[in-house]
């Protein structure tokens, strides 16, 4: 866990995420973060969701990530063991300033989802030159 | 009572308080590890003609995967990989699993070797296992 100051620059997650009281309950996906100059790059394991049933989107700050599982169960089954208890999951995270919602990126492929965010033009690393 | 490396670590306290409540509830952890908490997490169930197992595998692929059935047990096995980042890249969170992998639960013996197909997708992977015939329920014709 990066307890460290750099959190100002990377998608946190939100403890408390808009609260609606009509929300089902949804498993928290796994998922990693990558930055890079470009922008950054959010990995997400989301294993049983179908493209149709996929839902990524921007809402003012925050980039929510919400997808249903798309099991179909043979009748008269019987469960045994269950390590996964719900068929859905929700994510939501924060995005920074300097992040551009309007270049984003997304794809799914056996259930990993990619989603590559770029960064707005001003905000790109640059390097000031020191004269003196 | 263990103690954990970092003891003014918060999240690494809640995470030997759930090893520590895991060894309480669990009483005999089977050999191979805890039930739960492995990848790939399973889902098992079972009907009167079959068992059913999900195993939840995102980003694999799928020739890969090794799936055996031996008297009853079902072992899972194959790697991850994961796109590794750019030497320039920094990682903000690292929360998926990545390497080998193998996960092994035990079943009952009336399987039928002969009858299991397996399937892969959206990440999900199906194993459906037939029941031997003479163990299917039958309905006696009375005389």
């Amino acid at each position: 866990m990066n307890k460290t100051a750099s959190v100002a620059r990377e998608p946190r997650p939100v403890a408390n995420a808009p609260a609606d009281s009509t929300e089902s309950p949804a498993l928290l996906p796994p998922v990693d973060v990558i930055e890079d100059a470009a922008g950054i790059t959010l990995f997400a394991d989301l294993p049983g969701v179908p493209k149709e049933k996929l839902d990524v989107h921007i809402d003012g700050e925050l980039l929510i990530i919400e997808g249903e599982m798309g099991l179909e169960m043979p009748k008269d089954m019987e469960a045994v063991h269950v390590e996964v208890g719900l068929p859905r999951y929700r994510r939501v995270f924060t995005l920074s300033k300097e992040l551009d919602p309007g270049r984003m990126s997304a794809e799914l492929k056996h259930g990993v989802l990619k989603v590559h965010i770029h960064k707005a033009e001003h905000a790109k690393p640059r390097r000031i030159e020191v004269s003196g | 009572m263990d103690f954990s490396l970092f003891p003014r670590d918060l999240v690494a306290e809640l995470d030997r308080l759930q090893r520590h409540m895991q060894q309480a509830f669990e009483f005999s952890p089977s050999i191979r590890g805890f039930a739960r908490g492995g990848f790939p997490a399973l889902n098992v169930a079972s009907t009167p003609q079959s068992a059913e197992i999900y195993a939840f595998a995102p980003g694999l692929d799928p020739t890969a995967i090794y799936v055996q059935l031996e008297r009853g047990v079902l072992s899972i096995s194959g790697e991850r990989k994961l796109e590794l980042p750019a030497a320039e890249a920094s990682v903000h969170v690292k929360e998926r699993f990545g390497g080998r992998f193998h996960r092994v639960i035990t079943l009952s013996d009336d399987l039928d070797p002969d009858a299991v197909r397996a399937s892969y997708r959206e990440g999900l992977l199906h194993v459906s296992i037939q029941r031997q015939q003479a163990a299917q329920p039958r309905r006696i014709q009375i005389n």
